[in-house]
């Protein structure tokens, strides 16, 4: 055995066993529960991408027969190894849910294959055929409800003029600002929307000074795709400015000024999850799905949001919801003039295409680089 | 707002509201570093106690509703903080480096710690002054809603400059900074004047991390510096320990931030990046300018442990 790869907590719970074993026999025959894991890359509080992800972990708590464990603020590096296996090793944990994009590669596929019992559900990875059969990953075409926000942000534009404060220009990113601009223009064609990237996923200050800078601009409608969006909503409402959210709903924060959002709903995957695994079925290694399969939501509409904004906004989401709807579709043109979906192509969410987008669509004032 | 847009005009603009609203962490935290360094040593934790503000400063203005409360919460803090570092590097043979870089882990990862439960709620926020009252462009009031923080950090940064240069107070700081051994044989405890001036030092360096979570960006979170207390230590070297220089540095460090996101609101999106870096680029390119290997760093106090 290679004994660099043994871990202290491995030390740890192996003396930790003699102990019990030589006192309780062998531990186990009791835990007819199942323990699952969570793993965040953030603080579980932050009113974004790790809040999603705890109230998931906060609706399983409720189910009968499962514990969960949770540790936050675990870096993209080896620590997620380290934690992985003590939660294995010491928590007992069977289900484990690492839920940030860099744990995937190499560490969640690694770990999968040492411990080829355990059952890992990541978040935004990318499974493939060579990776271990234990390992999957989910993720939600959440560009359908920015698509949503986009159309009531649309309506409720007074200066036609919307912002989008972007952490990176990744193509996740950008799938949600060109959705969220088409829907926008659906509702008023001469909508554009502003970008700003503040180059990285959570810079207080650079987001705070973004969201200033697009009402400078005569912006009256911001959203964002960064980690935690209260900096944006908070400034934005202190400006007199409305917001659509992302990630959780944050309506709490700015209750006059909160239109709609884009959400996760963890809170419905993940029970659905453990129903699978206890009922014995296998959950698909490469698991997508929008609002129809209840991984995405929107927020409730605020009050300012008019009856002709529900009324197209529901219609949309009712087609979303059939599944006969697609955002990216023929002829759409980029920003800079030059055709990148041809007519009569419609790229439905699942067309991998999409995952590879770097463009902005016509609308969109920016670039990615 | 219709369609009062300002074109181009709101990049100037925007570095000048800029240059008010984010510089006033950098003031507090220069100003109070500058106190310290005159004193002979160098507290590298105020990345530290700037986060360590931050969060008491929400905390206590989220349990007493009053946001005044929370300023002087995180002065004290820092103070406290301040005090740790001066009583450490009391000791013998304690570098006092070392001792700051300790400080500032320890002081973030407390902060992160006891302000776990504070980044969901909303707390009171300090209030701003409008100056903008007489103009009717809306961005211009905006940029002028200026917070009495920073207003009392201006105030401060001349008092400085007479205090060290005509006080008895500002001499002695300055005895302890050049020469220790004159102030010994001055009879004056070191120790004591460096003890003191750390302390001043951390108070005021709380204070900046209460503007931070109080009033811009505007609440706790855990990214909310992203390093701001270490580029005005920095930035203090780069202001040859002038209080007023400190001023001047930190208003343009504001500037600097606001210049990547205004450029880009006006549709200047090349190269992003580099001006989102125009602060760091700032501070090497001044570095660079007035650094020589050929003489030492003029006006630098002379117990200072890079100096000596």
């Amino acid at each position: 055995m290679d004994f660099g790869r043994i871990s202290r907590r491995h030390l740890l719970q192996g003396s930790a066993a003699l102990a019990l074993g030589s006192t309780l026999g062998v531990r186990g025959a009791a835990a007819a529960e199942t323990t699952v894991g969570f793993i965040y890359v953030g603080s579980r509080d932050d009113y974004g991408y790790n809040q999603a992800h705890a109230q998931g972990a906060a609706a399983l708590k409720k189910l009968p027969g499962i514990k969960v464990v949770e540790e936050e603020k675990v870096p993209e590096t080896d620590a997620v190894e380290k934690t992985i296996e003590s939660m294995i090793n010491l928590d007992g944990a069977t289900l484990l849910f690492p839920t940030s994009f860099g744990y995937y590669n190499p560490h969640v596929v690694k770990m999968a294959g040492k411990f080829p019992k355990m059952h890992f559900e990541h978040c935004g990875g990318l499974w493939s055929d060579k990776d271990p059969k234990n390992a999957g990953s989910y993720f939600g075409y959440i560009d359908e409800a920015q698509y949503i926000s986009g159309i009531v942000a649309g309506y409720s534009t007074k200066s036609g003029k919307l912002g989008f404060v972007a952490a990176k220009p990744i193509p996740q990113v950008l799938r949600n600002i060109n959705a969220f601009t088409l829907g926008a223009r659906l509702a008023n064609p001469k909508a554009t929307t502003q970008v700003i990237f503040t180059g990285d996923w959570s810079m207080p200050v650079k987001e705070a000074e973004a969201t200033n800078s697009l009402i400078d601009q005569g912006v009256d409608v911001l959203t964002c795709h960064v980690d935690g969006p209260k900096t944006m909503v908070e400034n934005a409402a202190r400006r007199g400015a409305m917001v659509c959210g992302y990630h959780v709903n944050q309506s709490p924060l700015a209750p006059k000024a909160y239109l709609t959002g884009a959400e996760w709903n963890w809170e419905a995957l993940y029970p659905k999850f453990v129903k699978m695994i206890t009922a014995g079925e296998a959950i698909p290694n490469f698991y997508r799905g929008g609002l129809r399969e209840e991984i995405v939501k929107v927020s409730p509409y605020g009050e300012m949001v008019s009856a002709e904004a529900r009324k197209h906004a529901d219609d949309v989401k009712a087609k979303f919801m059939s599944g006969e709807y697609a955002i990216f579709k023929g002829p759409l043109v980029d920003n800079k003039g030059k055709t990148v979906i041809a007519s009569g192509t419609d790229r439905g969410q699942q067309d991998p295409e999409l995952e590879k987008m770097d463009y902005l669509v016509e609308g969109v004032i920016g670039a990615t680089a | 707002m219709a369609d009062a847009s300002l074109g181009l005009w709101t990049v100037p603009l925007a570095v000048f509201g800029g240059a008010i609203r984010v510089s006033t962490p950098f003031l507090f935290v220069s100003l109070g570093e500058c106190i310290t360094e005159r004193s002979g040593r160098i507290n590298l934790g105020l990345e530290g106690t700037l986060v360590m503000g931050a969060m008491s400063a929400y905390g206590i203005s989220y349990l007493s509703g009053s946001p005044w409360l929370g300023v002087l919460a995180a002065g004290i803090t820092g103070a406290l903080f301040g005090a740790l570092h001066a009583g450490v590097c009391s000791l013998p043979r304690v570098n006092d480096i070392a001792v700051g870089i300790a400080l500032m882990l320890l002081g973030t990862g407390l902060a992160f710690f006891l302000g776990k439960p504070l980044i969901e709620p909303t707390a009171a926020r300090l209030p701003a002054i409008d100056f903008g009252w007489w103009s009717d462009v809306p961005q211009v009031r905006a940029a002028l809603r200026i917070n009495v923080l920073f207003l009392i950090g201006v105030a401060i940064a001349p008092l400085l400059y007479w205090a060290f240069r005509t006080t008895r107070w500002g001499l002695l700081i300055r005895t302890a900074g050049e020469s220790a051994d004159a102030a010994r044989a001055m009879g004056h405890s070191v120790l004591l004047i460096r003890l003191r001036a750390t302390m001043v030092g951390g108070f005021l360096a709380g204070i900046g991390g209460s503007f931070l979570s109080l009033f811009y960006p505007g609440s706790w979170n855990e990214g909310l510096s992203s390093g701001q207390g270490i580029t005005a230590v920095a930035l203090v070297i780069f202001a040859r320990w002038d209080p007023m220089l400190c001023l001047w540095a930190s208003l343009a460090f504001g500037g600097a931030a606001a210049l990547g996101p205004a450029l880009q609101s006006v549709g200047v999106t090349s190269g992003y990046h580099l001006f989102n870096a125009a602060p760091y680029i700032l501070t090497l390119a001044i570095m660079i300018i007035t650094c020589s290997p050929k003489r030492t760093l003029t006006g630098a106090p002379a117990e200072l442990s890079i100096t000596r």
